[in-house]
């Protein structure tokens, strides 16, 4: 798993330039199910199972895209400007490294700032490919670059860039691997430009049609030195989601993976999120509506170059989104 | 080659000159209704007010092409009536209200002229003048005796269209270039393609007439067709100017990414190469903020590759625009050049 983890997660694959990583993923999953399509807006749809009897039509959705930057403009010096391609924080950036698309390396720094005391905007910074004019420089204006930092194992936790969301999308993986008997079609759905909008669960979901919907993603946690106020924290199991910034889960949902967790002794968290959603938000409110829950792995340092994740919060997610779909659902 | 000559520039004065402020399009409606009769069959508006209209090409295997631009404008909206042909006002859709006082304005259904009233500099106070007069201390004045208008009306700026040689001047160009753009793409629809033109209302608003006519149309790719801000005016300290949006002179500008969407790298090529080929000019806007009836489309039903082309224009949503009628000329040129040699071989490789 943690090989699968570090594959992931030092993929480069922003929001809307998903090619690199939906092929790394297709790769995994090929054997696993039962077919496989792309759509409109690059979502890669894996169907596993048929519907029974007994069963439902899910759709699963985890995010293949990270978060990443695009350059406006290159200047007569080879410096290049750029804007962000969902939440970046400006305080993470400066001194960090990008690798774009075509394997280019950067460096990020900023204007020379008179206020120390304060993180540069994205308008004062810019990244150094280490070219020394417009026309050397081998960026152009449009392309696009993620983080690079390398996944580290600390054995009982593990440290990567984009953790969110490919943390889920190995859940997602790894599920299909272990799952045996399922009385349900199950569409895995890696979706496309989260980041931006939750835009690819949008279209996923329309096309999907699905009964019940599972977004599988990170959320906060409440327990670095003076952190947010929050519940959550890393070792106590998965997430069950009850809410966040755009999304309320439907009761029946979070009682039927509270109630598969404690019968499968499987250890999970009540999640109350303030701020920011997932995929199920659009899955939600698709065609004539959805219900949805959401499925978290507690993550800290979440949009920061450096994501933590607990390996046993991971495991047990695993495991639940397995006892999830095994058995029929009655709402 | 269809291009754009006089016919097309004073139709154009006529789509500016009329009044349009989101969710009351009607003035511009009638006269794209006009223009349409006898050059397409399959003409309707649907329950928002968009114009949409199929024309069917004759080929095989043909794509079918939703090309978006939108009839309204930003403007103000009467909210009260203090008497005397005073009326309070609020904004519709993106306007700095810095830019307000001492514009003349065409209020109502029947254009009454107006001005949004501001005190005379014999009246006014050092103290004062250091400061912006906050939207809810400016009315509209239309006179005492001006006329019958009533809250709920619309106002826009009074600008009347204006042509210097190459250069045009007008309010609303946002996006009458991109509606008198799709008039004469309809009026020489390529046959290679089923082009689906939507006359879109609401845009100013948040892109509401789009989201309802690509559910509509159900199309294979989407194209919104706007106008965009250049603000490439030389720096004050001669340093190089970063943040330039776009450029007049430089031809239509391609979108690659903006708040609302992140543009298909297949259409974004498509364009780039007909460019090359073609000889015609373009330009990409700096990815950012802002977003066209593209963010609509791409979302509908189960994803719609897309891609906005504009014409750029300095000073968008003010009072008066300036824009290059040769960046008119080859956004339709390289519009047209485009949609002429599309096939369905750019939907069957992947996505980037």
């Amino acid at each position: 798993m943690k090989e699968l983890i570090e594959k992931l997660t030092e993929t480069f694959s922003p929001s809307g330039y998903e090619a690199a990583i939906r092929t790394v993923i297709h790769k995994e999953i090929k054997p696993l199910a039962d077919e496989i399509y792309v759509d409109a807006l690059g979502n890669l749809i894996a169907r596993k199972g048929s519907k029974t009897k007994s069963g439902l039509r899910l759709m699963l959705a985890g995010h293949m895209d990270e978060i990443g930057l695009m350059a406006t403009h290159i200047d007569e010096h080879g410096f290049i400007r750029f804007t962000g391609l969902g939440g970046i924080r400006p305080q993470a950036l400066t001194g960090g490294r990008v690798r774009f698309m075509d394997g280019t390396p950067g460096v990020i720094n900023s204007d020379r700032l008179t206020d120390l005391s304060k993180a540069p905007t994205l308008d004062q910074c810019f990244i150094d490919v280490g070219t020394s004019s417009r026309k050397d420089c081998p960026v152009m204006l449009g392309d696009v670059c993620a983080f690079e930092r390398p996944f580290n194992d600390l054995g009982n936790r593990m440290i990567a860039k984009s953790m969110d969301d490919r943390i889920g999308c190995a859940v997602m993986i790894e599920a299909m691997r272990v799952l045996k008997h399922s009385p349900h079609e199950i569409f895995f759905v890696f979706t496309t430009q989260e980041e931006v909008g939750t835009r690819g669960a949008a279209t996923s979901a329309f096309g999907v049609d699905p009964d019940l919907g599972l977004s599988i993603d990170v959320t906060g946690t409440g327990d670095t030195p003076r952190g947010s106020k929050m519940e959550v924290g890393l070792g106590k199991g998965p997430a069950v989601k009850v809410k966040d910034g755009g999304m309320l889960a439907d009761p029946r949902i979070i009682n039927w993976m509270i109630r598969t967790a404690e019968k499968a002794k499987i250890p999970f968290q009540r999640e109350i999120l303030e701020g920011g959603t997932t995929d199920a938000r659009s899955i939600q409110v698709a065609r004539a509506g959805v219900p949805v829950g959401c499925l978290s792995i507690p993550t800290r340092y979440i949009h920061s170059p450096s994501e933590m994740v607990d390996t046993g919060d991971v495991l047990n997610a695993i495991k639940l989104l397995v006892a999830l779909l095994s058995a029929p659902v009655a709402l | 080659m269809p291009t754009i000559g006089n016919a097309q520039i004073k139709l154009l004065e006529k789509l500016c000159n009329a009044c349009a402020v989101s969710g009351d399009e009607g003035q511009v409606r009638r006269i794209v209704l006009e223009e349409l009769n006898g050059h397409a069959e399959d003409i309707s508006v649907d329950a928002l007010g968009n114009v949409l209209v199929r024309c069917t090409g004759s080929g095989t295997k043909r794509l079918r092409v939703m090309l978006s631009a939108h009839m309204d404008e930003v403007g103000l909206m009467l909210v009260g009536d203090d008497g005397d042909g005073l009326f309070r006002f609020e904004i519709v859709g993106n306007i700095d209200v810095r830019q307000l006082p001492g514009k003349a304005v065409l209020v109502g259904k029947e254009n009454l002229p107006g001005v949004i009233g501001s005190r005379p500099i014999h009246l006014t106070t050092a103290e004062e003048l250091k400061h912006n007069i906050p939207l809810e201390d400016l009315r509209i004045d239309i006179g005492p005796g001006g006329g019958k208008v009533k809250p709920g009306d619309r106002a826009v700026f009074a600008t009347r269209f204006q042509r210097n040689g190459p250069v045009l001047i007008a309010k609303a160009l946002d996006d009458r270039f991109g509606v008198a753009t799709l008039l004469e793409l309809v009026k020489n629809s390529p046959a290679n393609i089923d082009l689906l033109a939507a006359f879109t209302v609401q845009e100013e608003i948040g892109l509401r007439g789009a989201k309802v006519a690509a559910f509509t149309f159900e199309p294979d790719l989407g194209i919104a067709v706007d106008a965009t801000p250049s603000y490439d005016l030389p720096d004050w300290e001669a340093e190089e100017n970063i943040f330039y949006n776009t450029k007049l002179g430089l031809g239509p500008a391609i979108y690659i990414g903006d708040s609302a969407t992140l543009y298909d790298p297949r259409l974004v090529r498509w364009m780039t190469d007909t460019s090359k080929a073609s000889g015609i000019p373009c330009q990409f806007r700096q990815p950012g903020s802002g977003g066209t009836d593209a963010g609509a489309i791409h979302r509908s039903r189960a994803g719609i590759p897309s891609l906005t082309i504009s014409v750029p224009h300095r000073y968008s949503h003010t009072a008066a625009s300036v824009a290059r009628l040769d960046d008119w000329k080859n956004t339709f040129a390289l519009l047209h050049a485009a949609l002429t040699r599309l096939t369905p071989a750019i939907l069957a490789a992947e996505r980037a």
